[in-house]
């Protein structure tokens, strides 16, 4: 099981509270289609997606970065038991959708940079992220879990 | 993966506009490497003190930030302009390459933190392809 310090539970609530899913979700997987663009495989079905114009004013881009982004509410909720909790959406990933599980720490990396600049450096401390990349590493691997 | 001609412009403007902060960005990113990645501190156990913002992290996030400030004035040739600082990674301070990655993705993060305007889509992916390719020419002379 995950070990949390209170400092850690403490700065994880505190940053999703502080998230707007709407604002942050949109912008992260923008991130992640722009930056590393092999990733956009999985997104035959959005549409446009050939220029940063076209992703950045994606509706089905922006939406489902909300959708994503909300998904992190489980793991918040869930902070002692994020492996179960997320073995459905593993199972999902990996049988449905098939998902290269490295994706999602690639993604993880994403929304921590857009994350550091919404909140800039009095609130996105280095003792904030320690705690809000192991939190993003924590779901990234319970993610992965149901892979066979 | 390597630098397109737009990539190189990007990256030499975006690096005009941060490179007078280079220093505070170095400082910021090794502090938030060490607090971050434990496992980098094991590269420094002959320093005092290893807490964000002291003054050994400040010096080598300076030093660190000096050798960026160089590649990018040798960014037509990375490899060839790097040579000495891989050879003293490779044989002298034999760290990890796999550190390199994770002192790229802080200097990232502190981008974004320091100049969140600026930092767009299109620059993070300009300035994440460069510091891999500093990676791979710092790695070099490994093996």
């Amino acid at each position: 099981m995950v070990e949390w310090t209170d400092a850690e539970r403490k700065a994880i609530t505190t940053l999703w509270g502080m998230i707007d899913v709407g604002e942050i979700g949109p912008q992260a997987l923008t991130r992640l289609l722009v930056v590393y663009p092999w990733t956009q495989r999985h997104f035959g079905s959005f549409g446009n997606l050939s220029t940063y114009a076209a992703i950045v004013g994606n509706a089905k881009v922006a939406n489902h970065g909300k959708t994503v982004m909300g998904g992190l509410e489980t793991a918040v909720k869930n902070l002692d038991n994020i492996k179960n909790a997320y073995a459905k959406l593993s199972a999902m990933h990996s049988d449905k959708l098939h998902v290269d599980p490295d994706n999602f720490r690639t993604l993880a990396e994403c929304i921590s940079v857009v994350v550091a600049a919404k909140f800039g450096p009095s609130v996105f401390t280095p003792g904030f992220q320690e705690a809000w990349q192991k939190f993003l590493a924590v779901v990234v691997s319970a993610l992965g879990r149901q892979y066979h | 993966m390597s630098l397109t001609a737009k990539n190189k412009d990007t990256i030499r403007t975006f690096w005009a506009k941060v490179s007078s902060n280079a220093e505070a960005i170095g400082a910021d990113a090794l502090s938030r490497m060490l607090v971050v990645y434990p496992q980098t501190k094991t590269y420094f156990s002959h320093w005092k003190d290893l807490s964000p913002g002291s003054a050994p992290v400040k010096k080598h996030g300076a030093t660190v930030m000096a050798g960026v400030a160089d590649a990018v004035a040798k960014i037509d040739n990375l490899t060839a302009g790097l040579l000495n600082l891989s050879e003293l990674h490779a044989f002298t301070l034999r760290v990890d390459p796999a550190n390199f990655k994770i002192l790229s993705h802080n200097i990232l993060v502190v981008l974004a933190i320091m100049f969140p305007s600026d930092f767009t889509p299109e620059v993070h992916v300009a300035m994440d392809k460069f510091l891999s390719a500093v990676a791979l020419a710092l790695s070099e002379k490994y093996r």
